[in-house]
């Protein structure tokens, strides 16, 4: 049987109060739908590194949940600066983050390589001023 | 140990999820980089921390800690109360500092969730 | 405990040893927020610590602290060690997480 089931969670840049809270629920449904273990686990990471880098960096974006029998395809789409130099934002430790970021336990440069190290497959590209679009595949 | 032996242990105020403290806890992971605690906290695992934002539930839901511990004796808002309620994680509060907390728990037998790393992202057990 | 021994019972690898890894150390403070660290952490503290980039060596100059570890296999920027070396602050780096190296370090200073 070959069921598909997709949610969209809108998450908007700057709030900061709100940061993890698409990624939670996004946890939430997903463990409804019999998901569990690693599979659930590298997919809530994925997505709540994902919600924070829009919270931190763009002006406001959405997380795309796709769930087949075999994968979870997830995608992230912001408008905002986009990444000008996408090799050097992959890099662990790499960080443009403000000190709002900082004090909030994140912007050391960690994100991008741990939604990278949490994915089965992994597409990043971006637009200066546009947004950056982020495909993430996780295989069940 | 369980959290009740370590809210003892350390003269710890339990903020929230009284009821769980007869859960057995094994492991801790300290940090104030929350992406840190995304990328290497394991399931059952205790979250020790500094901060007191709401996020840490959130992060605590994602990666299963068993509870957080906030040092220094920070008392947190109460919309972070409020969400680990939701959320059922306990959350104690000591005066210790992060260094005395997990010294002392250390010395009590919980271990690193993690052990080494070797090379970037891989992590092997201890 | 002086950092030579800590670093020989831990397996810390130096990587700069700034003015001299002889110093004694009394305590510890475990944190990545420089504000924190620089509000709480106390002269002669080992700081433990993963974040890698060169703002950390100030705070340690300030503070008088007996050194930096770097945990869980985060190695310094190349402007962190050039710094650390230029202001005699020691700096070394562990594979180990920032609980097993405050666990530990905190039982060999009380023993």
């Amino acid at each position: 049987m070959n069921r598909k089931y997709e949610f969209s969670f809108p998450v908007e840049g700057k709030n900061f109060d709100d940061a993890g809270k698409a990624s939670v629920e996004i946890k939430r449904l997903l463990k409804e739908l019999g998901i569990a273990g690693d599979v659930l686990r590298r997919t809530a990471i994925a997505t709540y590194e994902s919600e924070v880098n829009i919270i931190s960096y763009a002006w406001k974006g959405t997380i795309n949940v796709r769930v087949t029998d075999n994968n979870i395809s997830i995608k992230i789409q912001d408008s905002g600066p986009g990444i000008t130099d996408i090799e050097q934002a992959m890099r662990q430790g790499y960080s443009t983050a403000d000190d709002r970021i900082r004090e909030m336990g994140f912007g050391a440069g960690m994100g991008l390589f741990n939604i990278k190290n949490c994915s089965d497959g992994f597409e990043i590209s971006s637009k200066v001023n546009k947004g950056t679009l982020l495909k993430i595949l996780i295989n069940r | 140990m369980t959290l009740r032996e370590i809210a003892n242990l350390l003269d710890a105020k339990v903020l929230t999820g009284e009821k769980y403290l007869d859960t057995e806890v094994k492991t801790a992971f300290s940090a104030d980089l929350m992406s840190d605690v995304l990328a290497f906290a394991k399931p059952g695992s205790i979250m020790i921390t500094g901060l007191t934002n709401p996020q840490i539930v959130r992060i605590a839901n994602i990666v299963d800690n068993s509870a957080i511990i906030i040092v220094r004796g920070k008392t947190p808002p109460d919309e972070t109360i409020r969400l680990a309620e939701e959320l059922d994680i306990p959350v104690l509060s000591t005066r210790y500092i992060l260094f005395e907390t997990s010294g002392k728990l250390y010395a009590n037998g919980i271990i690193g969730c993690v052990g080494k790393i070797e090379g970037p992202g891989s992590v092997v057990p201890l | 405990m002086n950092l030579t021994l800590l670093a020989e019972k831990l397996n810390l690898m130096v990587r700069c040893s700034g003015d001299g890894l002889d110093r004694e150390v009394s305590g510890g403070y475990v944190g990545d927020l420089l504000s924190d660290v620089m509000a709480n952490s106390k002269t002669d503290d080992l700081w433990i610590t993963c974040q890698s980039h060169q703002n950390i060596v100030a705070v340690s100059v300030l503070k008088e602290h007996a050194g930096i570890i770097l945990v869980l296999g985060k190695e310094p920027d190349k402007d962190t060690l050039e710094k650390a070396s230029r202001e005699g602050i020691p700096l070394l780096v562990t594979e180990l997480s920032g609980f097993e190296a405050a666990g530990r370090i905190y039982n060999l200073i009380n023993e």
